[in-house]
C-alpha cells in the first residue's frame, strides 16, 4: 500500500506551550490510525494541524508526495481533499441537512444544486438518513447530527478522513450507530486518522494506534501489540487506568 | 380520582396536564383583577384630576393643546411627515447594507485584510464620536456650498447621507456583537469543508449572526425613525420644520404637539413589535435547547 500522508518532525505551540513536539507519522492508503491518550496530548491538535485549520510552526505535512504546510499550498484546495469531523458536530444550525451537505459541494466545487442534491441524497440513504433530508440540526438527535456531520465530510469525496472524538459527546446509547458508521468507511478503504477515547473501538478497527503524551508520539503499533504489550511506562500506565475505569 | 390522567386528557383537551384553579384561586384571581382595575382608575384619576383642575391648565391648554391649532396646523405637519417616512425608509435601507458590509470587513482576518480593518475601524471610531446634529450641519451646509460640478447641492441629500453615515457606525457595531456570538466552530467547521473567509462569513456566520442581533436592529430602526428629524436645521420641510414654521407663525405650540403625535403612531407599534419578537425567539431557543 503507497504511502498517503507522512508526518515529518511536526511542532506546534499555543502561548509558549508547547502541543506537539516532533511528530511523524505514516499513514498509507486505506489504512485507519488510532491517536489515543488523555485530554490535551495533543490528538485534536495534530488532527487540525493536518487539514491546516491550526498552522504547524514547523515540520513537513506530506499528502500524496506534496508538502501541504509549505508557504504557497491554497488551504481551501487541500481541505477539499479531507474530510474532518468533530467532537460537538458542529452542523449550521439555520440549514437543514441537505443544505448542511450540499454547502460545500456547491460553493467550492460549483456542483449545481440538482447535482449536488442528488448525491446528498444518496449518501443519506446509504446511511439510512434519508427521512432527516429536511429536517434541521436541532431537531436530531446526538447520533443523527453525528452521523449527518461525517456524511458532510463524505460530501467533497475527501481521499482523508480525520475523526476529531467523534463519540466523545454522545449519550452512551448513541454511540454504537456513529461507530458503525465509521466501520463501514472502514470497509468501504477510506483512509483515516481516527482521535478517540474508544479503546474496544479503536483495537477493532485500527490498522495501527499511536500513543501521545504531551505531544509526543510515545508508542505507535498494530492494535494487538500496543494493547496487549506496551512498551513504553506510559503507555502502560495509561493503558492500566483504562482497564480499572472498565473501558478495555 | 375516578378516572386516569389519559382519560382526563381526553375529555378535557391538554390543560387537563395542568392542575385545576381551586374555586379559592379562581375568586382570588378575579379580586386581583378587581384590584388592579380599581388601583388603576384611582392612581390615573388623581393625576388627571390634579392637572386639570390646575391654575395653570387652560393657559396649558390653549398653548400646547388647542383643537383648532391640531387641525390648522396638521395637514402641513402631516405632509412633512411623510417626508419623515420616506428619509426613514431609504436610510434604514442604505444602513442595513453598508453597516452589514463594515462589519464583515472589520470580522476578515489575516494580515493581507488588516489596511482594511484600519480603515473601518477609523470610521467607526470617528463617526460614533461625532455629535449626528454636527455631522448634518457639517455636510448638509459644508458640502454644497464647496459648489463641485456634478456633486448634489441639496440639503436634504447631504442630510440624509449624513444620517447614513452616522447610523451605520453604530449599526456596524451591532452587526460585530451578532458576528462575534456566533461560536468559533462555526468558522472552523465552514473553513474545513473548504469554504474561504468570505463565503464562511457569507453562508454559515452572518446569517446566524443577523438572527441574533434583529432586537437590536429592529431598535435601532427606532430610533432612526425619530432621528430624521434632526434634518430640520438644514432648513428641509420635514414633519418637525413645518411644526417650526406654525409655531413661528401663531406662537401656539399645538404644532409640535401634532408632530409628536405622528412619531409616536410609527415609533410605538415598532417598539411594541421588538418585544414581542424578541419573547418569541428567546421561547424558541428556550424550545429548541430543551
Amino acid at each position: 500500500m503507497s504511502l498517503k500522508l507522512a508526518i515529518r518532525n511536526v511542532t506546534k505551540s499555543f502561548d509558549g506551550k508547547m502541543v506537539l513536539r516532533d511528530v511523524d507519522l505514516d499513514v498509507r492508503s486505506h489504512e485507519a490510525v488510532c491517536l489515543i491518550g488523555s485530554s490535551g496530548s495533543g490528538k485534536s491538535t495534530l488532527l487540525k494541524c493536518i487539514n491546516l485549520l491550526v498552522p504547524i510552526d514547523s515540520g513537513e505535512i506530506v499528502l500524496d508526495g506534496v508538502d501541504i504546510a509549505a508557504r504557497g499550498v491554497n488551504p481551501n484546495q487541500v481541505r477539499q481533499n479531507i474530510g474532518i469531523v468533530f467532537q460537538a458536530f458542529n452542523l449550521f444550525p439555520h440549514m437543514n441537512v441537505i443544505d448542511n451537505i450540499t454547502l460545500g459541494p456547491r460553493k467550492v466545487h460549483g456542483v449545481n444544486r440538482d447535482e449536488a442534491e442528488e448525491r446528498a441524497r444518496s449518501l443519506l440513504a446509504g446511511f439510512d438518513l434519508i427521512d432527516k433530508a429536511e429536517a434541521y440540526p436541532g431537531l436530531l438527535s446526538g447520533g443523527e447530527q453525528q452521523r449527518v456531520a461525517i456524511v458532510r465530510a463524505l460530501a467533497s469525496d475527501p481521499e482523508l478522513m480525520l475523526l476529531d472524538e467523534v463519540t466523545s459527546a454522545l449519550d452512551p446509547e448513541l454511540v454504537a450507530e456513529v461507530l458503525n458508521v465509521i466501520r463501514d468507511l472502514k470497509k468501504g478503504g477510506m483512509t483515516m486518522i481516527i482521535a478517540t477515547h474508544e479503546m474496544g473501538f479503536a483495537r477493532d478497527v485500527a490498522d495501527k494506534v499511536c500513543f501521545l503524551d504531551d505531544g509526543v508520539i510515545l508508542e505507535q503499533a498494530p492494535p494487538q501489540d500496543l494493547f496487549n504489550n506496551p512498551q513504553q511506562p506510559r503507555t502502560q500506565q495509561f493503558l492500566q487506568r483504562i482497564i480499572e475505569a472498565g473501558r478495555l | 380520582m375516578d378516572s386516569t390522567p389519559i382519560e382526563e386528557v381526553e375529555r378535557r383537551g391538554p390543560q387537563a396536564l395542568w392542575p385545576r384553579r381551586s374555586p379559592q384561586a379562581r375568586e382570588e384571581g378575579t379580586r386581583g383583577a378587581l384590584i388592579a382595575a380599581g388601583s388603576t382608575v384611582a392612581v390615573f384619576g388623581f393625576i388627571l384630576w390634579v392637572v386639570l383642575t390646575s391654575e395653570a391648565w387652560p393657559k396649558v391648554q390653549r398653548q400646547f393643546f388647542s383643537w383648532f391649532h391640531f387641525k390648522e396646523s396638521f395637514p402641513d405637519v402631516a405632509s412633512g411627515f411623510w417626508l419623515d417616512i420616506k428619509m426613514f425608509a431609504v436610510a434604514e435601507v442604505l444602513i442595513l447594507v453598508i453597516a452589514l458590509a463594515v462589519a464583515m470587513i472589520r470580522a476578515l482576518r489575516g494580515p493581507a485584510f488588516l489596511p482594511l480593518r484600519i480603515i473601518v475601524v477609523t470610521y467607526i471610531d470617528l463617526i460614533r464620536g461625532i455629535p449626528i446634529l454636527l455631522l448634518i450641519l457639517l455636510m448638509g451646509f459644508g458640502i454644497p456650498s464647496l459648489a463641485l460640478p456634478g456633486v448634489p447641492r441639496s440639503p436634504l441629500f447631504w442630510g440624509v447621507a449624513a444620517l447614513v453615515i452616522s447610523y451605520s457606525a453604530y449599526t456596524a457595531e451591532v452587526y460585530r456583537a451578532g458576528i462575534e456570538s456566533v461560536h468559533e466552530s462555526q468558522r472552523m467547521s465552514a473553513r474545513s469543508i473548504g469554504l474561504t473567509q468570505g463565503q464562511a462569513l457569507r453562508q454559515v456566520i452572518v446569517p446566524q449572526a443577523i438572527r441574533n442581533v434583529i432586537p437590536a436592529l429592529l431598535n435601532g430602526f427606532v430610533s432612526l425613525q425619530k432621528d430624521v428629524a434632526l434634518v430640520f436645521v438644514l432648513g428641509v420641510r420635514e414633519g418637525l420644520r413645518e411644526a417650526d414654521i406654525y409655531n413661528a407663525r401663531t406662537f401656539n405650540y399645538t404644532s409640535y404637539i401634532a408632530a409628536a403625535v405622528l412619531f409616536l403612531l410609527v415609533s410605538v407599534p415598532v417598539a411594541r413589535f421588538t418585544d414581542w419578537y424578541t419573547e418569541r425567539d428567546r421561547r424558541r431557543k428556550q424550545a429548541m435547547s430543551s
